[in-house]
C-alpha cells in the first residue's frame, strides 16, 4: 500500500479553483520533488495536505496509509505522521522552542501509544537532533522563530522535522531565500533524515536544491495539475529550458 | 478568524471556586448610616481615634453620595447598572470569637473552605514557607507564621490587631497614600473597611518568606472592604501576595479595597495579586464588582515598588495600582495580565507619578479578551517639573480571542520636565489563525495551542511573580482557558 495516494484532487480558495485534478502516489522511502512555475498550485497542494482551513476540497480524495486524510483535523494529521516544513514559519512570541517541542512530541507519542519522554531523555534527544541538523544550540532556548533570520527559520523547521520523526515530510519551498551555505546545510539535514520508512515531498521552484537532495521522482505542476513526471534528469531539463516548453506541450500557451 | 468552537467554549468555562461555606455569620443590617459605622467599630472593639477616622470618611462619602450624579466615577470604559449602596451589608463576620488566638479555635468549616481553595493554613503552608493571613468576609481568620516573623521584628497581622497593638504606626501611615478624599470608593472603604493585612518590616530586614493574604467573600448580600497597609522601613525588603475568590451568586457583590504601600529609603516592596473573584456566569449574570484603589509611595531615595497582577476574575474590574516616585532614584514597576471572558469588563492599568530626580518606571501590560468581554488598559505617566531625568518605558499589548470581544488602550502622558525620556509601545493582535495552525501542524490540539500562545504572550509578566506562585498563575490561566465544562 502506498503511503500517500492523491486521486483527482480539486481544491479552491474562496471562488478560485487552484488544484484541478492532481494525481500522485508516494511510497515510503521515496523522495519526490514537485516543481513548477509560480502560481501553479504547488504550495496549495502542501496546504491542503496539511489541512489548512482556507482551502476547500471540491473533488477527489487523499489516502494516507490507507486512511482518508481529508477527514482528519490538522493536528490529527500531524500526530499520524504528516509534517509540513513551512515556507513562512510563523513566530510564537514567548513560547520557548524546547517547551513547544516537548508538548508536540508528547501529543505525537501519546497518539502512538507511547509514554512521554522523561525530561532527561527529552533534553538528550534535543541535543542529538540539533547536532544532526547543525542547529545553533542557542536557537532551542529561544522563542519559536521569534527574531530568527530567514535561514535560521528554515533550519529550525528541519530541526523540528528531526525531532518529531514524521512518516511523510512535505517541504514547502524550504530553499527559497536561502544563500548557498544555508541551502547546503538544510539539504544536508534532510539527507540525514532520509530513511526507508519516511517519504519526502519537496516543493521547489528551482532545481538548485535538487543538486543536494537527489530525488527519486520529479513532477512538474502546471495550472493545478501534474503534467509530467520523470526522474532527476527532468529537473535538469527544466533548469536548462525553463517551464514554457512544458506549458506549450500541454497546451497552455505562455 | 471566526469564533471556533473552542474559543466559544472559553467564554463559557466554569468557575471552580464557586462553592459556599455554611457557617453562622453575624451580619450588619443593610445600608449605610452613622449607626452602621458605630456598629462596625463596636464589633471590632476599636479605639476612639479609629472610630473618629471612620466617621470623618463616612461624612465625606455621604456628601459624595448626595451629589452622586457628579461624584460617581464614570470615566472608565465600563457599563453596569448603578450600585444601590443602601442595599449592601457592610459587615459580616463568621460567628464565634471576634479574633482567633490559634488555628484550633477556628471553625473547622472555615479551615475546610481554605483547604478546598488550595490554601491550607496549617502544616503544609509551613512546609511551603509562606506566611498566610486568611480573610473570610470581613474578618481575618488566621495568620500563620507570626512567631517566626516576630524573631526578625516583622509585624504581619490583621488590620484589626494592628489598630489595637501598633496604633502609632497605623495612625502615622493609614490614609497617607490614599486619603479618604481620594476617590468615591476610597471614601467608602475608609468609612467601612474591615480586615485586611498589616505589614511592617523594620530597618535593614529582608523578610525571609513570602507574605500572603487570601481573601474570600462568603456571605450573601455583603460587600468586602478590606484595607491593607504595608510599610517597609529603610533598607528592608518584602514580597507580598494576595489571592481572592468568592462563591457563585446571581447577584453582584461589591468589593472595594484600599491598599497602601510605603517604601522608605533603600527599601523594596514587591506586591503580587492573583485576582480570581467570581466573574459571573456565561450570560453575564452575577459576579463581583471590583473597585480597588492600590497605591504605593517610594518615599525615600533608592526605594522601589513593584506591582504584579494577574486579573482573571470579577464581572467588573476598576483598578490602577500606582506608584508615587517621590524619593530620588526610586523605581516603580507595574506588570499586569488581565484576562477577560464571558461578559467580563476590565478597565485596569496604573499611574506612575514621577516627582523625584532620576526616577524610573516600567509598565508592561498584557490584556487578553475572549467571549463578549471588554478589556481596557488605562495608564498615566506623569513627570513633574521637579523630576529631572525621569524615565519611563510602557508596553501595552492586547490579544483578542475571537471577534466579539474588545481591547482598548488609553495612555495618558503629562510631562512637565524637558529632561524626561518616555517611551510607549502598544500592539493589538488577534490570536493568529496562522499561529494556531502552525501549532496544530506539530500535533498540538487547538486548546493546547491557544494555551501555549497565550502563556507566551504573558510570559514577561508571569516571570515577575514569586516562584511559588508563578506555577499557580500559569495553572489558573490554563483553567481560565479550559474548553471543557465541569
Amino acid at each position: 500500500m502506498a503511503l500517500l495516494e492523491i486521486r483527482n484532487l480539486h481544491a479552491r480558495v474562496e471562488e478560485k479553483e487552484i488544484l484541478k485534478g492532481v494525481n500522485l502516489t508516494v511510497n515510503a522511502g521515496e523522495v519526490h520533488a514537485i516543481m513548477g512555475p509560480n502560481g501553479s498550485g504547488k504550495s496549495t497542494l502542501a496546504s491542503v495536505l496539511a489541512g489548512r482551513e482556507d482551502y476547500e476540497v471540491t473533488e477527489g480524495e487523499v489516502l494516507y496509509d490507507g486512511k482518508n486524510l481529508l477527514e482528519m483535523e490538522p493536528d490529527e494529521r500531524a500526530r499520524e505522521g504528516v509534517f509540513l516544513a513551512f515556507q513562512y514559519p510563523v513566530e510564537l512570541p514567548g513560547v520557548n522552542m524546547a517547551t513547544f517541542l516537548r508538548e508536540a512530541l508528547k501529543a505525537i507519542r501519546e497518539h502512538r501509544g507511547l509514554p512521554p519522554l522523561s525530561p532527561a531523555e527529552f533534553m538528550k534527544l534535543l541535543k542529538e537532533k540539533a547536532a544532526l541538523v547543525g542547529l545553533d544550540p542557542s536557537l532551542k532556548q529561544r522563542s519559536v522563530n521569534e527574531g530568527f533570520s530567514g535561514g535560521e527559520k528554515k533550519r529550525s523547521e528541519i530541526f523540528q522535522l528531526a525531532m518529531l520523526e514524521p512518516r511523510l515530510a512535505i517541504l514547502d519551498e524550504t530553499d527559497s531565500g536561502l544563500d548557498i551555505d544555508a541551502l547546503r546545510a538544510v539539504a544536508d539535514g534532510v539527507n540525514k533524515l532520509r530513511s526507508p520508512d519516511r517519504a519526502f515531498v519537496i516543493i521547489t521552484h528551482y532545481q538548485r536544491l535538487l543538486n543536494y537532495i537527489v530525488p527519486d521522482y520529479v513532477h512538474v505542476m502546471v495550472d493545478g495539475r501534474i503534467v509530467r513526471s520523470g526522474d532527476k534528469s527532468l529537473a535538469l531539463e527544466l533548469e536548462e529550458k525553463g517551464y514554457d516548453w512544458i506549458k506549450e506541450e500541454v497546451g497552455l500557451v505562455a | 478568524m471566526s469564533d471556533t468552537a473552542y474559543l466559544q467554549q472559553i467564554a463559557q468555562s466554569d468557575y471552580k471556586y464557586g462553592f459556599e461555606t455554611d457557617i453562622e455569620v453575624e451580619k450588619a443590617p443593610p445600608g449605610l448610616s452613622e449607626e452602621v459605622i458605630h456598629y462596625i467599630s463596636d464589633r471590632r472593639g476599636e479605639p476612639d481615634w479609629m472610630r473618629e477616622w471612620r466617621l470623618r470618611a463616612f461624612r465625606y462619602f455621604m456628601s459624595l453620595l448626595e451629589r452622586y450624579e457628579e461624584t460617581y466615577p464614570r470615566w472608565a470604559h465600563l457599563k453596569y447598572p448603578d450600585i444601590d449602596f443602601q442595599a449592601i451589608s457592610y459587615y459580616a463576620a463568621p460567628q464565634r470569637k471576634p479574633r482567633y488566638k490559634s488555628l484550633d479555635e477556628v471553625d473547622p468549616k472555615i479551615l475546610e473552605t481554605f483547604r478546598k481553595l488550595g490554601i491550607p493554613l496549617d502544616e503544609q503552608m509551613r512546609l511551603a514557607g509562606v506566611a498566610v493571613d486568611a480573610v473570610m468576609d470581613s474578618v481575618s481568620v488566621a495568620t500563620t507564621f507570626k512567631e517566626e516573623l516576630a524573631k526578625h521584628g516583622i509585624i504581619f497581622c490583621s488590620m484589626g490587631e494592628a489598630i489595637e497593638n501598633y496604633p502609632e504606626l497605623v495612625k502615622k501611615y493609614l490614609g497617607s497614600v490614599v486619603p479618604y478624599t481620594d476617590n468615591f470608593f476610597a471614601a467608602l472603604n475608609s468609612a467601612v473597611f474591615s480586615d485586611g493585612s498589616f505589614v511592617y518590616v523594620p530597618k535593614g530586614v529582608r523578610c525571609p518568606m513570602e507574605l500572603s493574604t487570601y481573601f474570600r467573600i462568603n456571605t450573601a448580600g455583603t460587600g468586602q472592604f478590606e484595607r491593607t497597609l504595608i510599610i517597609a522601613d529603610e533598607g528592608s525588603y518584602v514580597s507580598y501576595l494576595e489571592g481572592c475568590t468568592a462563591p457563585m451568586r446571581d447577584e453582584h457583590q461589591l468589593h472595594a479595597a484600599v491598599v497602601e504601600l510605603i517604601a522608605l529609603k533603600d527599601a523594596e516592596i514587591k506586591y503580587s495579586t492573583v485576582q480570581n473573584w467570581y466573574p459571573g456566569d456565561a450570560e453575564g449574570k452575577g459576579g463581583v464588582y471590583n473597585f480597588v484603589t492600590k497605591r504605593g509611595i517610594c518615599l525615600g531615595e533608592n526605594s522601589k515598588i513593584s506591582w504584579t497582577q494577574l486579573e482573571t476574575g470579577s464581572a467588573i474590574t476598576w483598578k490602577y495600582p500606582s506608584v508615587i516616585l517621590k524619593g530620588d532614584n526610586s523605581v516603580g514597576e507595574f506588570y499586569s495580565v488581565a484576562f477577560t471572558k464571558g461578559y467580563q469588563q476590565a478597565d485596569t492599568g496604573t499611574k506612575m507619578i514621577h516627582l523625584g530626580r532620576n526616577t524610573r518606571s516600567t509598565i508592561i501590560s498584557k490584556g487578553i479578551a475572549a467571549g463578549y468581554s471588554n478589556n481596557s488598559y488605562r495608564g498615566l505617566v506623569k513627570v513633574a517639573r521637579t523630576a529631572d531625568n525621569a524615565r519611563n518605558f510602557s508596553q501595552c499589548d492586547s490579544m483578542l480571542l475571537g471577534d466579539k470581544c474588545g481591547a482598548h488602550t488609553f495612555p495618558y502622558l503629562e510631562i512637565e520636565n524637558p529632561t524626561a525620556q518616555v517611551e510607549h509601545e502598544a500592539t493589538t493582535s488577534k490570536i493568529g489563525e496562522d499561529q494556531i495552525f502552525y501549532c496544530q501542524q506539530r500535533g498540538l490540539s487547538e486548546e493546547t495551542a491557544i494555551k501555549l500562545i497565550v502563556n507566551g504572550f504573558c510570559k514577561e509578566v508571569l516571570a515577575q511573580l514569586p516562584m511559588e506562585f508563578a506555577m499557580e498563575a500559569q495553572k489558573l490561566l490554563a483553567i481560565e482557558l479550559e474548553g471543557s465544562v465541569g
